[in-house]
């Protein structure tokens, strides 16, 4: 891949003792939606306020566009748009007068910024709201106002922090979907952090796992689950039926020889059974000969779900 | 993706001004401060052009000079003067515009500073707004009196009188320009801007009535003999110590220098003996006199309003920005 347009080397925030972000190495590549995920307080909004220059790191260096935004704020600021968490307008002025404000804040000329912003407005659904107080709009319409308040100074990075909190899931789908338009069709790097694992999973080309001031998994899905499951990226439950002189020892043992078999757990009366290829088909074949009963059979594949259970099951032990 | 910026669009700081000043306008408890304001100054003014030919003490020669010096100060005791209703509007003024400048940015803060600006543009912003404000406001409320004066009284002012009506302007100016910073500093520090109002207040009212009232108290319980027995030094440096300790309060050094300003007659503001007063002509002073006596008293203003800009200016600067 070519240059990263975000690229983060040993990077550690601290507040007094507490370590807030702790060597972080990121990098992120243009016109790549990347998900920053973890649980909250793992430091996300941390490394997002350092990327803008808005605190100062405590050590390491940083590049957001080839510059480095503690010594240089303001040209990164200019290329990078940034939507806070629970974001918020003057109440008090139109949807209009704060993206125009906005605009003017960023010096584009009076008429490019009025065109812009009907546009935008426009884009992101709020065409017939352009008049109203910002003050009346509801969560989901300041969020995607807020939208086109990052969008209106034409960015090359994105940065959305929790964007789709307090929003129904209709507005979610909504808003990821027009996030996703956005980067293909305008190129524009995304990056954006949750705690909601299904969002990210829809829509990030990469993820990066963030665990008390630590990424400790990148990459995309797959690669992801391949990471922490390591040899076992697919999981078979198998409900079977043993017949009556027999239990299921003598059926795990058979299985075990099967190649790519690894784990086999029992969990609520269902065989839990770790593979590192597909091998359904191979399953049910040996349990049907061995003379067992099979009343369901499913193949599952690690979701982020999956993934984040995993390692706070890891963090807690 | 560069997108054109224009050199010739407006500088973002004065984008940020040109807002601040346009909420301040349009802001109710601005439009309500504002008729509070004209109200009573029209009510003094009445009271001044009613009274403008009685001599504030029978028998001093300056009856007929500075007329309309006396629209500003002039009363007959049932309304207080122009200057007395500067006094104690002026802090109220400069709390209302500034209390909730920071605090009241809940969730914009970090939108705003994530735009291409500098961190103090915000604050300095903000201030440099509000004071345009207050001398936009009384340089016009100055020179609307002067005006209606005028008509009234139908005697123009000399050159001295319009210097010493500019200058006492000014210092009212710099005077809520103190409250200002003192309420923004309050709003850097407290989270919700009814804690940083009510807090503004309280120094307001313990300053204006309280402090003078303890000083007050104190001073008479250490005053020494007095009487034919009473030792001349020790009275005039018992009476130095008191009024320096009332200078404390802003308002004090507010009244000591618009009193000085408006009234030319006046040639010091401490006690003065027998002695001192002896050869003196009464005369007034020229302009420059006037201003070279208030002059510790304007340093003192000057100074307080730095430190209360210094400090907010420090402590928003070190502000964790946070959402919410």
């Amino acid at each position: 891949m070519k240059d990263p347009v975000i690229a983060i080397t040993r990077l550690t925030k601290r507040y007094g003792s507490l370590t807030a972000v702790d060597n972080l190495d990121l990098s992120v590549y243009k016109g790549e939606v990347f998900g920053l995920l973890g649980p909250n307080g793992a430091g996300k909004s941390t490394t997002i306020l350092m990327l803008l220059g808005l605190t100062e790191p405590f050590a390491g260096f940083m590049k957001v566009c080839g510059i480095d935004p503690t010594k240089n704020p303001i040209e990164v600021k200019k290329k990078v748009g940034y939507l806070p968490d629970d974001v918020g307008f003057y109440d008090n002025r139109t949807g209009l007068d704060n993206l125009l404000y906005t605009a003017r804040l960023n010096r584009i000329p009076k008429e490019q910024a009025l065109r812009k912003a009907h546009q935008l407005l426009e884009q992101v659904g709020l065409g017939a709201e352009t008049k109203k107080r910002a003050g009346a709009y509801s969560r989901g319409m300041r969020q995607r106002l807020g939208l086109a308040d990052v969008l209106i100074k034409d960015p090359e990075i994105i940065i959305l922090d929790e964007p789709t909190l307090g929003i129904d899931p209709t507005g979610v789908r909504e808003f990821l979907d027009l996030i996703v338009r956005l980067s293909r069709d305008q190129g524009i790097t995304v990056l954006l952090s949750s705690h909601h694992l299904h969002q990210v999973q829809q829509i990030c080309d990469r993820v990066g796992l963030f665990v008390g001031g630590r990424l400790i998994a990148e990459g995309d899905i797959t690669a992801l689950s391949a990471k922490v499951f390591g040899e076992e990226p697919f999981l078979i439950e198998a409900d079977i039926v043993c017949p009556d002189s027999e239990d299921l020892s003598s059926l795990q043992t058979t299985l075990r020889q099967l190649e790519g078999v690894g784990s086999l757990t029992l969990v609520s009366g269902s065989l839990h059974i770790g593979c590192s290829h597909d091998v359904t088909a191979e399953i049910a074949r040996t349990v049907i000969q061995s003379g067992y009963g099979l009343t369901r059979l499913q193949k599952r594949t690690h979701g982020l779900d999956d993934i984040y259970h995993r390692y706070f099951e890891g963090g807690k032990a | 993706m560069e997108h054109p910026t224009d050199r010739r669009a407006l500088h973002p700081f004065w984008v940020i001004v040109n807002k601040e000043m346009t909420d301040h306008v349009r802001s109710w408890r601005f439009i309500i401060l504002l008729s509070l304001i004209l109200l009573t100054c029209f009510g003094s003014l009445y009271t001044a052009v009613n009274n403008i030919g009685t001599p504030a003490k029978p028998g001093t020669p300056d009856s007929g000079a500075f007329l309309f010096l006396k629209l500003f100060t002039a009363t007959d005791g049932t309304l207080p003067s122009f200057i007395v209703f500067i006094n104690f509007l002026g802090p109220l003024l400069g709390i209302t515009l500034g209390f909730d400048a920071v605090n009241s940015e809940r969730g914009t803060l970090s939108r705003i500073m994530s735009q291409p600006i500098h961190r103090d543009y915000l604050l300095n912003g903000k201030f440099t707004a509000s004071l345009l404000v207050v001398a936009i406001l009384f340089f016009s409320l100055t020179f609307l009196v002067m005006g209606l004066g005028l008509i009234v009284i139908g005697v123009p002012p000399t050159a001295g009188e319009f210097f010493r009506i500019l200058s006492f302007t000014l210092v009212s100016v710099l005077y809520v320009a103190f409250w200002l910073n003192l309420s923004i500093l309050f709003s850097v520090r407290f989270r919700q801007p009814a804690t940083s109002a009510l807090t503004s207040i309280a120094v307001w009212l313990f300053l204006a009535i309280f402090y003078p009232i303890l000083i007050r108290m104190a001073a008479h319980a250490m005053a020494p003999a007095s009487g034919i027995m009473a030792d001349p030094d020790a009275l005039m440096q018992y009476q130095h110590t008191v009024l320096n300790f009332l200078r404390f309060a802003p308002s004090q050094l507010f009244s000591d220098a618009t009193t000085t300003l408006l009234m030319p007659m006046v040639r010091s503001l401490g006690p003065l003996t027998m002695e001192q007063v002896a050869g003196a002509i009464p005369n007034p002073l020229p302009l420059g006199e006037s201003l070279f006596i208030v002059w510790p008293q304007l340093t003192g203003l000057i100074a307080a309003t730095i430190v209360c800009f210094a400090l907010s200016y420090f402590s928003f600067m070190r502000k964790e920005i946070r959402s919410r």
